[in-house]
């Protein structure tokens, strides 16, 4: 067994995708995540076959992931939020043309320039595709640093597999962080899935064309009912939620990434004091845990959502709560992350105001 | 300094989180870093108030006291901060390092000091994985690097072990 090193974030989904069979990165800097670029630029020349790209823009990086997608590579950019919306056109053709490929967004202060600190405000252009057109983005939200290593391994294998891109969501924290992780075993090229749709010239077989241009409508309709059944697939199958503590909460806290761990942090405190509250903390903010939301409201009337925006995912939960229990909202925007103590504070004011300490009737 | 005291923890078998401030920070500013250590799941790696800080500049005591936990300790650099504590709920342990490197022949391991003092007084971790830590940092460079970190990691803890501060 190979030993655990501290790495920051950055750096553990570099490696981990060179790790995954990713050899082709472009990227253009932007903070909080050049350091991402700065590890694929020196770890990439290692590999055998390799191809590390500064682009000259944004939009040409992520242009330049599409045509390796399509020549068969495992590709990948990353960016952070203004970056991102740059990006959109190329990843809403990655969605029309059914190619795989792995996009980190380090979410930043925002809208327009914004700041460099951790926020989640990038949600709604995650999980509601950002781009144009009837499509939907897998967006995986890691939390720790093994959780970095673990869904950069698995981004790539669901983009394969449902060939569509995939979004790691994380912020300049969980970028900047350093957390003892092992890293996976490299994955050999000759054990990765077989493509049979590349373009990697027609030699004795059919010509393949990759195109996201339908004049027809009636074509183009058959195409979107076709990503639809796609999203559909992935909707039923891909949800990933964890619980802690919700078995005998009378509260549940919804959060994720950096969030989650801030929240989680603030729970242990309550507990200490002896308030039943549990959290609830999506893995996949793109299928929505929907499930789980479902199983955890059977017990629990109250929930307690905690975003670093003014509210994105709770629109979420609610919708897959359906008005049967009671969701609350604390949001902090524009880069400022909470103390434990703070959302402590929070939860134990709700706890009681909403009369959760005494036993149910 | 955080960060060999990140690496040494693990070494030892802990949970560690480190997280560096990111954004602009000037000479003579506050820059800092967090690192959790535990025996159990780190969940947050933001700290409402930390249990230990290490003190480098008079801007940062002026940051930082106020976050303090009540019963919490300072490591503070009394070469350049002279003034002592607001609160009186805290205890400090006070180390001339700016003086203790000039002895040990560079003003560049003030900070391997004040960790020697650090490490000595609060155990949790050992100066051998502290040592141990930082030959994986400075390996590319001489021994004589290591050698004079070395030594001004033992001055430090000497001088909070022989009672000084």
């Amino acid at each position: 067994m190979t030993d655990k090193v501290l790495m920051r974030g950055t750096h553990v989904i570099a490696e981990t995708a060179i790790r995954a069979g990713c050899r082709f990165y472009a990227g253009y800097p932007i903070t909080p995540q050049n350091e991402l670029a700065e590890y694929m630029s020196g770890a990439m020349l290692k590999t055998d076959e390799g191809t590390f790209i500064q682009a000259e823009s944004e939009i040409a990086a992520v242009n330049m992931v599409i045509g390796a997608s399509m020549a068969g590579a495992r590709a990948m950019t990353s960016s952070s939020s203004p970056g991102i919306s740059l990006k959109q056109e190329g990843i809403s053709f990655l969605a029309a043309q059914e190619l795989p490929a792995v996009i980190v967004n380090a979410m930043r202060g925002g809208p327009g320039l914004g700041n460099i600190a951790p926020t989640q405000g990038d949600y709604f252009q995650a999980t509601r595709g950002g781009g144009h057109g009837d499509y939907r983005t897998i967006v995986l939200a890691p939390a720790k640093g093994q959780e970095l290593a673990d869904l950069t391994i698995k981004a790539f294998d669901y983009a394969d597999h449902y060939r569509s891109p995939v979004i790691i969501l994380i912020d300049g924290m969980m970028g900047q962080m350093m957390e003892p992780v092992l890293l996976p075993e490299p994955l050999q090229l000759s054990d990765l899935p077989f493509k049979d749709w590349i373009l990697d010239g027609a030699r004795r077989r059919p010509s393949r064309i990759i195109r996201s241009l339908i004049l027809d409508p009636a074509l183009e309709e058959e195409h979107n009912w076709k990503l639809y059944r796609k999203y559909e697939n992935i909707s039923r199958e891909l949800q990933i939620a964890e619980t802690y503590q919700t078995d005998d909460a009378r509260l549940v806290v919804v959060a994720y990434g950096t969030a989650a761990r801030i929240a989680k942090g603030a729970i242990k405190r309550v507990r200490e004091i002896g308030l039943k509250v549990g959290l609830l903390r999506p893995l996949t903010l793109w299928p929505f845990p929907v499930k789980a939301m479902e199983e955890a409201s059977r017990f629990v009337k109250e929930f307690l959502v905690y975003e670093m925006s003014t509210g994105q995912m709770v629109e979420d939960i609610r919708l897959a709560l359906k008005h049967r229990s009671e969701v609350h909202f604390h949001g902090r925007p524009g880069g400022i992350v909470s103390t434990p103590d703070e959302i402590a504070k929070i939860i134990t004011s709700l706890y009681y105001r909403r009369g959760l300490e005494e036993e149910p009737g | 300094m955080g960060y060999v005291f990140a690496v040494a923890a693990m070494k030892d078998g802990k949970n560690v989180t480190y997280l560096p401030s990111y954004g602009a920070e000037m000479r003579g500013g506050t820059a800092n870093c967090t690192v959790a250590v535990s025996d159990d799941e780190i969940f947050s790696p933001v700290a409402s108030t930390p249990d230990y800080a290490v003190i480098m500049n008079k801007p940062s005591l002026a940051k930082y006291e106020n976050m303090m936990k009540s019963g919490g300790m300072l490591f503070i650099n009394s070469s350049i901060i002279p003034q002592g504590l607001f609160r009186s709920d805290l205890a400090a342990v006070r180390i001339p390092a700016n003086d203790i490197a000039r002895e040990v022949g560079s003003d560049r391991v003030v900070n391997m000091i004040m960790l020697g003092a650090f490490t000595e007084k609060t155990r949790l971790t050992s100066l051998e994985s502290i040592i141990s830590s930082l030959q994986e940092n400075v390996k590319a460079k001489s021994a004589s690097v290591m050698k004079l970190n070395k030594k001004a990691l033992y001055r430090g803890a000497e001088y909070v072990s022989r009672g000084n501060e």
